[in-house]
């Protein structure tokens, strides 16, 4: 019986799940941290936004499996590390992230940022506590995107030996095995849900107060 | 780097059906296949939803669902299934190709100023003239913008369709990591960039050539235009499937 295979591979599969989450979530958190204070600086200097924005529009432009084919040549690693997927993906994490925390800032009320300095707060401080908790729904937008696109990136990188469920497909394809291909398939959009969800969840926690607005 | 170079001025790499042009003419072609049936599927769909004003929950959650489907799963299922041919790896890319035509041409017609369509309707414009005629053109910068993200994702995402022996500018990145002869894979890696950055910018000229000057108002869309807009697209195309937002040379 074909169906026997997933139970007899719930091993692999899980291992290959574990592999594929660390694979697309740490991009998405350390691209979280570089696009912050890049799209922070883009916010506030006209100059650099116009910069800024349209270079990192240039990086998204570039396909996936050449980026993971050249970053060794350019970072120095071997062909098959999974560095190169990681690298990879934090680049597109951070392209698509600058423009939404630049556009994220750059819609906070000039008031509010006002108010907050005349009630003492120091740039730093205003920043942290007033200026980047209102861009957290715009912020959350963009990581949702970024997460769900990197989920289904990373099997990309199966092509290049580190694609996490994506060898799920190589390997099915290989084998002539349909049901493994549509496994991988099934394992990656179910990943990219519960991932999507426990963003917007994040989301909806950290600002209490777009839902007393709402209600109102 | 150096092997890269050479590996590009050699002439052997230009000529015959497994050199440079010869694969750069078959990565367009299935390209262009591929948008052409995403556009003929998802446009009618997106521009009828849109005009309706009903259901657009549908669009974004289709849009958003197939941006999760990883391509590599789907174009090896199809060959799989299909058996290798041109058909599987057109409809492979062409769903690609549907979430950014899909939300593009809904969020296009969806965000057109409600005045001006009643306008047309007072005039006594049918419902067929109001939608070819009114917001069809006011959607033009949606629409356009969706059709070029649709085409970057399709012609990166082509050279996939490499790997299921099939030809295009992937070849060079397959058939280079199989013979572990890296400066071919670089080559391809960087000729499939390239033809992507020229695409990109061939279809933003177009887009400025074709939008009626009157929509070119920047920033006077934005208030109205974030109603049922699409989540921008992933993958390896442009971060944002209206990227008309913001169209080039809008900034004052």
């Amino acid at each position: 019986m074909v169906w026997d295979w997933i139970p007899r591979n719930l091993g692999m599969l899980g291992e290959l799940l574990g592999e594929h989450v660390v694979l697309a979530l740490v991009p998405v958190l350390i691209g979280l941290v570089l696009a912050v204070p890049i799209g922070w600086a883009a916010a506030g200097n006209r100059a650099l936004r116009t910069v800024l924005v349209p270079a990192a529009s240039v990086l998204y432009t570039i396909p996936s499996l050449a980026l993971f084919i050249v970053l060794p040549a350019i970072i120095g690693t071997r062909i098959l590390d999974p560095l190169n997927v990681v690298v990879a993906l934090t680049i597109y994490t951070v392209a698509l992230l600058v423009r939404s925390v630049a556009d994220a800032l750059g819609a906070v009320p000039s008031l509010v940022v006002a108010a907050a300095t005349a009630m003492g707060y120091r740039p730093g401080r205003r920043f942290v506590s007033v200026e980047l908790p209102l861009a957290v729904p715009v912020l959350i937008a963009g990581l949702r995107v970024a997460a769900v696109s990197n989920i289904s990136l990373v099997s990309v990188g199966a092509l290049i030996g580190v694609g996490g469920l994506g060898q799920l497909f190589t390997e099915g394809y290989q084998r002539n095995f349909p049901l493994e291909i549509v496994t991988g398939i099934v394992l990656i959009l179910l990943l990219a849900l519960v991932v999507d969800g426990m963003l917007v969840l994040i989301g909806r926690v950290s600002t209490p107060w777009t839902r007393a607005g709402a209600n109102a | 780097m150096n092997a890269l170079f050479s590996w590009l001025a050699d002439p052997a790499h230009w000529s015959g059906p497994a050199g440079i042009p010869a694969r750069l003419v078959e990565h367009l072609w299935y390209s262009i296949l591929a948008l052409a049936l995403g556009a003929v599927v998802a446009l009618p769909i997106g521009a009828l939803v849109g005009h309706s004003r009903k259901g657009g929950f549908l669009i974004v959650g289709t849009a958003n669902g197939l941006r999760a489907l990883p391509e590599l799963g789907l174009l090896t299922l199809l060959v799989l299934l299909m058996g290798i041919g041109l058909l599987p790896v057109t409809l492979a890319l062409a769903v690609l190709a549907v979430p950014p035509l899909l939300a593009g041409a809904y969020s296009g017609v969806r965000n057109v100023d409600p005045g001006a369509v009643d306008a047309a309707r007072g005039m006594g414009m049918r419902e067929w003239q109001v939608l070819t005629k009114v917001e069809l053109p006011n959607a033009l910068p949606l629409i356009l913008g969706g059709f070029r993200s649709a085409a970057l994702q399709v012609i990166a995402t082509a050279a996939v369709a490499a790997y299921v022996s099939f030809g295009g500018l992937g070849r060079f990145l397959i058939d280079g990591l199989r013979t572990r002869e890296y400066p071919q894979m670089a080559a391809g890696a960087v000729l499939v960039a390239v033809l992507a950055l020229v695409v990109e910018g061939l279809l933003a000229l177009l887009q400025r050539a074709v939008v009626s000057p009157g929509l070119r108002g920047g920033g006077r869309r934005s208030p109205t235009a974030t109603v049922g807009r699409p989540a921008p697209g992933p993958g390896s195309a442009h971060p944002d499937p209206v990227p008309t937002r913001e169209p080039a040379g809008a900034e004052p």
